[in-house]
């Protein structure tokens, strides 16, 4: 049997939801695997009982072969046995301990004397090696991160359980942490689930990507996969951005990078630490049509295409338009009357430079 | 002053927050993390010197530990004589008096302690009782202050259950405030008082103690 992680199990809130879970992992080659859907959809819930923290109804938990949890048989590891890296929310750093403190804390089972060179190195990895004396309340919200971090894999864990690790950052230091974590899961090679409702995380850090909605698994698949090919309305909407493409930045001059997309050249914001390996994120309401033919604008992308399909919503009206991609538009009823715009039509769409959102791949 | 009397009230009053210290923080643990329905019921049993009279707490006692009861019995067997009107029987008498008084603030104190905080160390491999060791007692510092404290406290002031189950023997089982009773008795006036400025002044200061030291404890251990 291939080494995985097996989740098959039923929760129940009494008047509330009803979690309910199968589910499997593969563990190697070691991946990252994104629980993602709104607040409220399940997926911390589903983390915890991981974690054996919470404890679920019916059903069982296998770990690689190892029975974790098996309700029927009265099977249920408590946390301490799994051997898990666990990083809440919150980081939940021990206020009275310093940094140092808290990651020898996780190795009570390793030999004093090997303690001091397992926390030096996992210091250096994530480029704290000066806050080692420092108390939590000392340190910043991106410092608490890396050494709540720091602290989960320092007891090399077989499973690393993230939950909403950048959520309690502001944005600039979420943009800049989630670049670094990407780097870091790579290198440790921990098969990692992390959970998350914020969609550019789950595109930059995962490999695998399990969405949720109220207590049921979705859709599984991989990033690029569900938000270009969410299997209903229901996906669509909770991953909540229109068009998604793989591109590749084929050239940069003056701050602006030039994007392959399908045969198609995107112009977009040049942004750091982009590998040449992208997605090109655009939202629809951020996407201008105009009549084909027309003359420049400031826009920076003009893609001349076919309108394909027109979905009515309340007011607006949302056009696909091929051209080279599909590309999704919201625009308003009248828009669409003024252009005559009909399935089959010609028709130009228009895209600022700055709405076109890139992300690592 | 009574000065046998004053020695002898600070032994007891020491000895008995000690004790609580022992036996409170395990029954506080219990009943701050248990999830049993009838958990419900030691609470109320560890509640209850603070509303019984202390004459009735201590008839019971006294009744427990005698030579009728089977506990009484087996102490004079192991130790050669009654529990009854000595240090001892007294010291028994006080830890169970101030039972509340240890454990209340104890458990208070454990109950504030972050659950997150809990999951995270047990999630760090570290048993229940070494979270308990390395984390929760630690981080409930000035509430286990605050109980060993008050029960010391309590222990002070303590009449009704000494009365009872120790008696006034000089030495032995003469606490300061059956002093003070037996020098207003004699019409002593006088000695009555220095004693009882004497014991409103300690407690006064262990009080002053308790309070001061949370303030300075709570901020050096910011909890969120």
């Amino acid at each position: 049997m291939a080494a995985e992680i097996a989740l098959d199990f039923r929760k129940l809130f009494p008047n509330k939801l009803t979690i309910e879970v199968r589910l499997q992992v593969p563990l190697s080659p070691p991946s990252v695997v994104i629980l993602f859907g709104p607040s409220g959809s399940g997926k911390t819930t589903v983390l915890r009982c991981l974690a054996g923290l919470e404890r679920p109804d019916e059903g069982s938990i296998r770990f690689d072969g190892e029975r974790w949890l098996d309700i029927e048989q009265g099977i249920a590891f408590p946390p301490q046995r799994r051997g898990l890296g666990f990083m809440s929310q919150d980081y939940a750093l021990f206020p009275h301990y310093t940094v140092a403190g808290n990651l020898e804390f996780g190795l009570g089972d390793v030999p004093k004397a090997d303690r001091p060179g397992r926390i030096a190195e996992v210091l250096n990895l994530l480029h704290i090696q000066d806050l080692a004396d420092r108390r939590p309340s000392q340190l910043s919200g991106g410092q608490q991160q890396r050494v709540a971090l720091a602290r989960a894999v320092v007891r090399h864990p077989r499973l690393l359980l993230l939950d909403e690790p950048l959520s309690s950052l502001d944005a600039p230091t979420r943009a800049h942490l989630c670049v670094e974590l990407r780097g870091l899961l790579k290198r440790l090679a921990i098969p990692t689930i992390l959970v998350t409702h914020d969609w550019e995380e789950a595109l930059a850090l995962g490999d695998q990507m399990v969405v949720m909605s109220r207590g049921q698994v979705i859709q599984q698949g991989s990033p690029q996969a569900v938000f270009s090919r969410p299997v209903n309305q229901e996906v669509a909407h909770i991953v909540g951005v229109d068009t998604i493409l793989p591109g590749r930045v084929v050239g940069e001059t003056e701050g602006l990078l030039t994007v392959e997309v399908q045969g198609r050249r995107l112009t977009a914001v040049a942004d750091k630490g982009l590998g040449p390996e992208v997605f090109v994120c655009i939202r629809a309401e951020d996407v201008v049509l105009e009549p084909a033919g027309t003359g420049t604008t400031s826009a920076r992308n003009h893609l001349t295409g076919t309108a394909t399909q027109i979905q009515s919503v309340g007011a607006l009206a949302r056009v696909q338009v091929d051209c080279g991609f599909v590309l999704t538009a919201l625009v308003t009823q009248s828009a669409l009357l003024d252009l005559g715009l009909r399935p089959g039509s010609p028709v130009r769409a228009a895209v600022k430079a700055g709405a076109i959102h890139l992300i690592s791949h | 002053m009574n000065w046998t009397a004053i020695r002898l009230t600070l032994e007891l009053a020491a000895l008995t927050a000690s004790l609580l210290v022992l036996i409170g923080l395990p029954i506080a643990y219990w009943i701050t993390f248990s999830r049993r329905r009838w958990k419900f019921l030691l609470e109320s049993v560890v509640a209850l010197p603070l509303v019984l009279p202390p004459t009735v707490l201590g008839f019971y006692i006294l009744v427990a530990i005698g030579p009728q009861s089977p506990l009484g019995r087996f102490y004079e067997q192991v130790v050669g004589h009654p529990l009854p009107f000595t240090f001892e029987g007294l010291l028994f008498a006080s830890v169970l008096y101030s039972l509340p008084f240890a454990v209340q603030p104890f458990a208070t104190a454990f109950d504030q302690v972050d659950r997150r905080l809990i999951e995270a160390a047990w999630t760090l491999g570290a048993s229940k009782l070494a979270t308990f060791v390395k984390l929760v007692i630690p981080l409930s510092m000035a509430g286990i202050v605050t109980g060993f404290v008050l029960s010391f406290a309590h222990t002070l002031g303590e009449f009704g259950v000494v009365l009872m189950v120790g008696g006034n023997i000089e030495g032995v089982t003469r606490t300061v405030s059956i002093d003070i009773y037996d020098e207003v008795q004699s019409l002593n006036y006088a000695g009555a008082a220095t004693t009882a400025a004497f014991l409103l002044a300690i407690s006064y200061l262990v009080l002053l103690g308790v309070y001061g030291l949370n303030r300075t404890m709570w901020a050096a251990w910011p909890q969120k």
